[in-house]
């Protein structure tokens, strides 16, 4: 293992690099855009032996991952905010055809008004377009995520696309001190993808067809279930990636100093450095505040979330997205968490960082000192609630 | 304690490859970590910019922006004033390359155009800046810089830019030690 010093789109492509991918397919958009810099510069040094195809745009970037994944190739590709939007009419082509191709997408504002500034409001638009979705915190996380994507959205019970979000310019640009594994290492822990779903001319078949309203249900039904199994993909792959490179991950959810909490902040992505530092402040004081990081959106973290929030007086869900004429997305899917699990208790919606507003320690204290209302409300940082 | 450097320059001048260059020599050694960020957005050559370095003995995950610093750099003086110290911890500095002196001990000046133009030969002075913070900042020693000046800097600037840092550190005006 070598200590680098890399930014998270660095260190993203050292963990790609490592996957050993077979087909590059990109089209270059600010703020991912030395994800793929850098990929091609290894495909052009011969350190990474893979086809690189710049395509004319990011619609055509995925169409182009699918192709090379139905003929059972390992494909990459990344995006950004509006980008990846584009692309939005093929997410749903890769998640039904259970083609597990991975993406970085640097999570970035979406317009209007223009802004190219992190936030999370493009990956959370599409959650339901049938991806894994994972979100990183920290420049070493998004380089393991990046090898362990491909263990999770190959595994024969998932099969299924893997979206790993980094946060636009704050983790995407910063640079940290990151240990990048041996490739000796790498190919211990993941193998070349095989696969049965792919066009082979010894074993023809049809593969991306239609379905009528007779079985089309069924279909459906089989790519949830693909999904949810998902985690069981993800707790192997963690107890893999520990045993070799000696790091291990919490599967769907982080936890810290949430189990005893009177007070919770639930939030996602690169945020999470800043809150738990103050959890630590709260701590000292003899405080019993915590944070749950959630790691992936979908499979969503149902029982994780319900399991901590369970002795909690409040609950605070922060999140760089809103969903115009409701609340947070993540925020509803948190509330639907705690129902199911017959929780009553109050949590209330942060919206903040939206288009790469920074987000003070103050604002985090804040947030725990309104959770000790506990009341239920919504309310964006630095503006305040909505019009009733 | 974290240790928080900001550093100012104009689009071109090098500050934020003085900030990673500063992150990745401190975060060399064993237990010490660097976050090293540029202000984001649109790059214009010769726009006012800032760039942030971080230190710390365990990681850094506060990634947000710091009102307050230890130390501020300047590339260029034209973008020093002195209400710019209101930005600054206590016991906190201001390293500023310019041709003027000032009376105030917390600014500590150097004439780092002045070694650019006779060991560069172009009027590039974010490695010289780093160099004379290096002399002024008991973390961290020359050695570190010189070294992460040889990983990350191509080849052929590998010479002038180590002599510069050494000039660097023998003439940065520390004020008053006592």
């Amino acid at each position: 293992m070598a200590k680098e010093f890399l930014s998270g789109n660095e260190a993203f492509a050292y963990g790609i690099r490592l996957a050993r991918p077979q087909v590059i397919s990109a089209y270059p958009i600010t703020p991912q855009t030395i994800v793929v810099e850098k990929l091609s510069e290894m495909v052009e040094d011969s350190s990474l032996q893979a086809e690189f195809i710049h395509v004319e745009s990011e619609h055509s970037a995925l169409s182009c991952a699918i192709g090379a994944s139905a003929v059972g190739a390992r494909a990459f590709t990344a995006t950004s905010s509006q980008g990846l939007l584009y692309m939005a009419e093929c997410l749903t082509y890769a998640a039904g055809g259970r083609f597990p191709i991975v993406m970085m997408n640097a999570n970035r504002s979406t317009a209007l008004p223009w802004n190219i500034y992190g936030d999370q409001r493009d990956s959370l638009s599409l959650l339901d377009c049938g991806w894994i979705q994972a979100y990183a915190e920290n420049a070493q996380e998004s380089l393991d995520l990046a090898l362990m994507s491909y263990y999770i959205a190959e595994h024969k019970k998932v099969s299924t696309p893997f979206m790993a979000n980094l946060d636009g310019f704050v983790l995407t640009h910063t640079y940290e001190v990151v240990e990048v594994p041996e490739a000796k290492q790498a190919d211990l822990f993941l193998k070349p993808y095989v696969t049965e779903n792919k066009l082979d001319l010894s074993y023809p078949k049809n593969l991306a067809f239609s379905v009528g309203p007779d079985h089309n249900t069924a279909f459906k039904f089989k790519e949830h279930l693909g999904i949810l199994r998902a985690k069981e993909a993800i707790d192997e792959a963690e107890h893999k990636f520990n045993e070799i490179f000696g790091r291990q991950y919490t599967g769907l959810t982080e936890s810290y100093h949430a189990d005893d909490a009177d007070y919770i902040i639930i939030t996602l992505g690169s945020i999470a450095g800043l809150v738990r530092e103050t959890v630590d402040k709260y701590r000292e004081k003899g405080e019993k505040v915590g944070l749950l990081r959630i790691r992936y959106m979908r499979p969503f973290p149902n029982e994780e979330i319900a399991a901590v929030a369970r002795n909690a007086k409040a609950i605070g869900i922060l999140e760089k997205d809103i969903s115009f004429g409701n609340e947070g997305t993540v925020y509803t899917n948190v509330n639907s968490a705690l129902q199911k699990a017959g929780l009553s208790i109050p949590s209330s919606n942060f919206i903040g960082g939206l288009g790469g507003r920074n987000i003070s320690e103050h604002e985090i204290e804040s947030i725990f000192e309104e959770l000790k209302n506990e009341k239920s409300t919504v309310s964006f940082l630095g503006i305040g609630g909505g019009e009733e | 304690m974290m240790v928080n450097i900001r550093w100012h320059g104009r689009g071109g001048q090098g500050a934020f490859t003085a900030a990673r260059l500063l992150g990745a020599a401190y975060s060399s050694h064993e237990n010490k970590y660097a976050l090293a960020f540029p202000s984001f957005g649109p790059e214009r050559r010769g726009a006012p910019i800032q760039a942030f370095t971080k230190l710390d003995t365990k990681p850094v995950v506060n990634r947000s922006e710091v009102d307050k610093a230890d130390y501020i750099i300047f590339l260029d003086d034209t973008l020093f004033t002195e209400g710019i110290l209101t930005e600054l911890k206590q016991g906190g500095k201001v390293l500023l390359n310019t041709k003027q002196s000032f009376e105030n001990p917390r600014v500590l000046t150097i004439n780092a155009d002045s070694i650019a133009a006779e060991i560069l030969k172009q009027p590039i002075t974010n490695t010289i800046m780093l160099g004379a913070f290096a002399s002024v900042f008991d973390g961290i020693n020359l050695d570190d810089i010189k070294e992460a000046i040889r990983l990350f800097m191509p080849k052929k600037l590998h010479e002038k830019n180590i002599a510069a840092v050494e000039q660097a550190a023998t003439q940065i005006n520390r004020g008053v030690l006592l």
